[in-house]
């Protein structure tokens, strides 16, 4: 047990572990002290100053975020003296910052805005410095949009970049009144090594750093009577759509969620969950062959481990960090993407419709998606695959607008064609889910055998924030014509977050860790805590989606992607066989290695 | 303290003792306990301007468990006024580096730094060239005490001591949160003593005087000598060597032109004291303390002109990392302008008054905290020029 530290906070005392900030220590008493840079998930800053406390004998007011309570401390959160100085830092704040709420996307969703509203400062106690800026706005990326007028410099972007990411395509440049986040000699995001995860558009505490929306284009499509609107939704976000409803955390709203879309006016509501599991025999039969070619014919050129490629910003992160390894990544497509190939090929023939007059929406827990369905060999089907892509949080906003009373909506289930899944597919949300489904298919291709763990839960590569999880599976008694594996130990990766994932490149780079596959998604937790997800995000939030997803997968009554009934159908009516003529033309692509800046 | 006087001194920059660095070599003879003590007892604090009981600090670093640890000279002389420590490594670059080494083997630090002012580039070849001497010796005392020099870009954030660290190790100069404070967590996050240069200059004075003689100079409170850069309206400006603890009329009645309306104290985040203060305004740290700049205003000059100019330069000198300094700067600036102009009306200073007051209590850095003591003290002192 750590050392105890007594304390007193407004006129309660109170003892904590050392090392605890006065903030903690006040959380823990239920006092609400306001703070703005300070996030959880993040390093702590202690630049914003409105979390500052009186301390008595001091004659300072300490940032109670980066303060550590100390022994016999006696703290103050609302005295005279700490109302002021907080009044006035919101006051600051706010002369600085472009303060055109009803026109900003983050209206009645902004930290700032609520914290205004709650300090009542109605007073505009100071001069308005924003005329005196050149504030920019970065619309040329496809994903995110960075309006430097609505920022408040809290700097939660740049640390998110960094820590989590370790990307650090944000940074902050120059100084004083001049200091702004910026990028890499303030080239737009769409030029740099943004990867587009959108972790930063998850804890920015206003509209500066927002998605880049399609929410009216998709409306256009919907009301257009010529256009056949497909969509497909992400596992990931079923279970946590609900929270940009009102909806507590971890619901899965599956039914709901389907029902929504019908009323929203799509043509069709069909499921990535589908593409899912076809991903799986996919790339379950490219890693079954990569390692073939590299244990049977002894084919140098051959390039494991082999790297899932699902996740959009994990794939742009690689091609600007570790390029010599992107022959290491599957060829498979993502989901979405495979799905969106499909949509315009198999789809529209088997409903007898004309390519061009299909348009093709996704729900994603995912910014980087955005940029995945704009890349220019996302057209393999020869329209683009997926024409528009929608966030959760955007999902939410449209179900808003046609007034819709989510919760009270009857649960439905998705269209029969292409909308039938299993629960290998729903655990793709979840770090470790892609590695989990693929072993399950991969294990059963080999041995004619199920995965020897209780309950189809592989749960040693199920993947945990913070940390790379390793994990090996000893393949044994297999079929006569996977012999070669007999008795081979498949040593599998799992990294979630970015930061880790360059700790898992480097470690395989540097030869200190040698592994056969390895799932790598961007964000911490994987899809569940992606970048398009509801706001606000930490760790407790994650987990309860976490959970939600594994009791999807639980419920299911087929969890194995190669026994998903439509799978069959379509190799035997349209693809013929995995990683076939066919499969490699819709399914597969390739990567661009890309500079480090 | 009405019956001090103006005394010249003449310990900093007086000759060198015969044989090279023998003071160093005399000193590092004595026990690490016997320095610390002759330290304290002689009273000496921090010459930046802060005054943090320099023996303290250093207690407080060797106390700090750690295989490595560092001394860094603060040689990043940014206040608007300040031209004294470009004086010192001019003249006698071998007291610091004596100073650091001392301090080196007092805490156990395994290698010291000097970081020097971007603008101080031209010394760079002499101080080299001491330096390479100052090896020399310390390699016949069988010692290695390695120092360093890294150069700052002009930031004026970077003489803040966390933010120098973070400019050292490469990063953007930004203050950090304290505590932790550099005794445990400094520079690599490695316990570290950081001083101004004068004050390793003084240490190295103490050992050569002893604590006793160096005692006889200043004040209770402010022990020893300072040196000043005297500027402004002065017939003699310059460097000068004084006693700490000196009343400011008679500072005023040496150096100042006979027409002497204020004296900004302490540079442009230091305090403006208007003529009917002179007498009771004793400088040091009982008092108004200084980290050296003197600047000297006569009654042609318009303290709004004067307020305006260190508004600006700390409008683009804050970090902009944390709000009440970014922020308030640009408000202050703006709002005595606007004053001015009739824009604002003259109540409008007390607003921004009360605003001051939130920066000094709520800013990240000491320089934060400090910005706002001009516009305080010459709003205080002169407002009717403010408006009119």
């Amino acid at each position: 047990m750590s050392k105890q530290i007594n304390l007193t906070i407004d006129g309660i005392s109170i003892a904590v572990d050392e090392g605890t900030t006065i903030l903690e220590a006040a959380r823990n008493l239920n006092i609400h002290i306001p703070t703005l840079c300070y996030h959880e998930d993040l390093c702590v800053a202690g630049n914003c100053r409105v979390c500052v406390v009186e301390q008595e004998k001091v004659k300072n007011l300490p940032a109670s975020c980066a303060t550590p309570a100390a022994e016999g401390m006696v703290i103050h959160t609302n005295s005279m003296k700490v109302r002021m100085a907080r009044k006035h830092i919101v006051e600051l704040l706010l002369s600085e910052h472009n303060a055109d709420c009803t026109k900003c996307y983050k209206n009645g969703n902004c930290e700032l805005q609520s914290l205004a509203s709650q300090m009542l400062t109605g007073d505009h106690l100071f001069l308005d410095l924003v005329p005196d800026k050149k504030y920019t706005i970065d619309m040329f990326n496809t994903a995110i949009v960075k309006d430097d007028s609505r920022c408040i410099r809290c700097q939660r972007c740049v640390r998110t970049c960094e820590e989590l990411q370790s990307v650090s395509a944000l940074g902050v440049a120059y100084k004083g009144n001049k200091m702004k986040i910026s990028t890499f000699f303030e080239h737009s995001l769409f030029e740099v090594v943004c990867t587009n995860c959108g972790q930063c558009v998850n804890r920015c505490p206003t509209g500066a750093l927002i998605e880049r929306n399609y929410i009216d284009q998709v409306w256009d499509a919907i009301y257009d009577p010529t256009k056949h609107v497909v969509v497909q939704t992400a596992p990931a976000v079923r279970v946590a759509l609900g929270e940009a409803l009102g909806m507590a955390t971890g619901k899965i709203v599956t039914g709901k969620m389907v029902a929504a879309l019908r009323r929203l006016g799509f043509t069709s509501v069909l499921d990535t969950d589908f593409t899912a599991d076809l991903t799986i025999i996919e790339e379950g039969h490219e890693l079954l062959s990569r390692l073939k070619r590299a244990l049977v014919d002894k084919d140098p050129s051959v390039s494991l481990p082999m790297a899932t490629s699902c996740s959009p910003g994990w794939i742009k992160f690689i091609e600007h960090t570790f390029p010599e390894y992107l022959p290491n990544l599957s060829t498979c497509k993502s989901p979405q993407q495979m799905f969106g190939a499909l949509a315009k090929t198999y789809y529209a023939q088997k409903r007898k419709l004309n390519p061009k007059d299909i348009v093709s929406v996704s729900i994603m827990p995912c910014t980087a998606k955005k940029f995945e369905a704009n890349r220019p060999e996302m057209r393999s089907s020869g329209y683009k695959d997926v024409d528009f892509v929608l966030t959760t949080r955007e999902l939410g906003i449209m179900i808003k607008q046609a007034g819709l009373d989510f919760e009270e909506l009857p649960e439905e289930k998705f269209d029969n064609f292409m909308g039938s899944s299993t629960g290998a597919a729903v655990i793709f949300g979840s770090t470790g889910g892609v590695m989990e489904a693929a072993l399950r298919t991969a294990y059963e291709i080999v041995t004619g055998r199920e995965v020897p763990f209780d309950g189809l839960n592989i749960t040693p590569v199920r993947g945990t924030e913070g940390e790379v999880r390793e994990a090996t599976i000893k393949i044994e008694k297999v079929k006569p014509e996977w012999s070669f594996l007999e008795g081979v130990e498949l040593k599998c990766a799992v990294a979630n977050g970015l930061a880790h994932a360059k700790t898992l490149m480097q470690n395989v780079r540097d030869g200190k860790a040698t592994y056969h596959f390895i799932e790598v998604m961007a964000c911490p937790g994987g899809c569940l805590g992606g970048g398009g997800q509801p706001i606000p995000t930490n760790k407790e939030i994650r987990t309860k989606r976490k959970m939600a997803i594994y009791e999807e997968d639980m419920g299911m009554s087929v969890r194995k992607s190669h026994e998903n009934p439509e799978i069959a159908e379509i190799y035997k009516d349209f693809l013929e066989k995995p990683l076939g003529h066919k499969s490699h033309e819709l399914l597969h692509t390739h990567y661009t290695p890309r500079k480090r800046y | 303290m009405s019956e001090q006087t103006l005394k010249r001194v003449d310990l900093i920059f007086g000759e060198y003792s015969n044989e090279k660095y023998k003071v160093l070599a005399n000193t590092l003879e004595r026990t690490n306990e016997d320095i610390l003590k002759d330290i304290l007892e002689s009273g000496l604090r921090g010459r930046g301007g802060a005054g943090f009981p320099t023996a303290m600090k250093w207690k407080f670093t060797a106390e700090s468990p750690s295989d490595e640890k560092f001394v860094v000279c603060n040689a990043d002389e940014g206040e608007p006024g300040t031209f004294k420590d470009r004086e010192i490594l001019l003249r006698v670059p071998r007291k610091v580096f004596s100073g650091m080494a001392i301090c080196g083997r007092v805490i156990g630090a395994n290698k010291g730094y000097m970081y020097l002012r971007g603008e101080y580039k031209f010394m760079v070849p002499e101080l080299m060239k001491e330096l390479e001497i100052y090896h020399e010796h310390m390699k016949l005392l069988g010692l290695n005490f390695p120092i360093e020099i890294r150069m700052g870009s002009g930031a004026y954030i970077c003489g803040e001591e966390s933010a120098l660290f973070e400019s050292m190790e490469g990063g953007r100069g930004e203050p950090r949160n304290k505590p932790p404070y550099p005794t445990t967590s400094g520079f690599m996050k490695k316990p570290t003593v950081i001083n101004n240069v004068e004050t390793f200059v003084n240490v190295l004075m103490i050992m050569r005087l002893g604590p006793d003689q160096y005692k006889k100079l200043g004040t209770t409170d402010s022990r020893g000598s300072k040196v000043f850069s005297v500027s402004g309206d002065t017939p003699i400006p310059g460097i000068y060597e004084l006693e700490l603890g000196m009343p400011l009329d008679r500072f005023v009645d040496e150096f100042g032109d006979g027409d002497t309306k204020a004296v900004q104290v302490g540079g442009a985040s230091g305090f403006c004291v208007p003529r009917k203060k002179f007498k009771d305004t004793v400088i040091g740290f009982e008092g108004v303390p200084t980290g050296g700049s003197m600047m000297i205003f006569n009654s042609s000059r318009s303290m709004y002109n004067v307020l305006h100019n260190y508004l600006e330069f700390f409008e683009e000198e804050s970090c902009g990392q944390c709000t009440p300094c970014r922020v308030g700067c640009q408000q202050l600036l703006k709002g005595i302008v606007a004053v001015k102009k009739g824009e604002k009306k003259a109540a409008y200073l007390d607003q921004l008054m009360k605003l001051s007051e939130s920066m000094k209590i709520t800013a990240k850095c000491g320089l934060g905290q400090s910005v706002a003591n001009s516009f305080s003290s010459i709003v205080n002192n002169f407002k009717e020029e403010m408006i009119y």
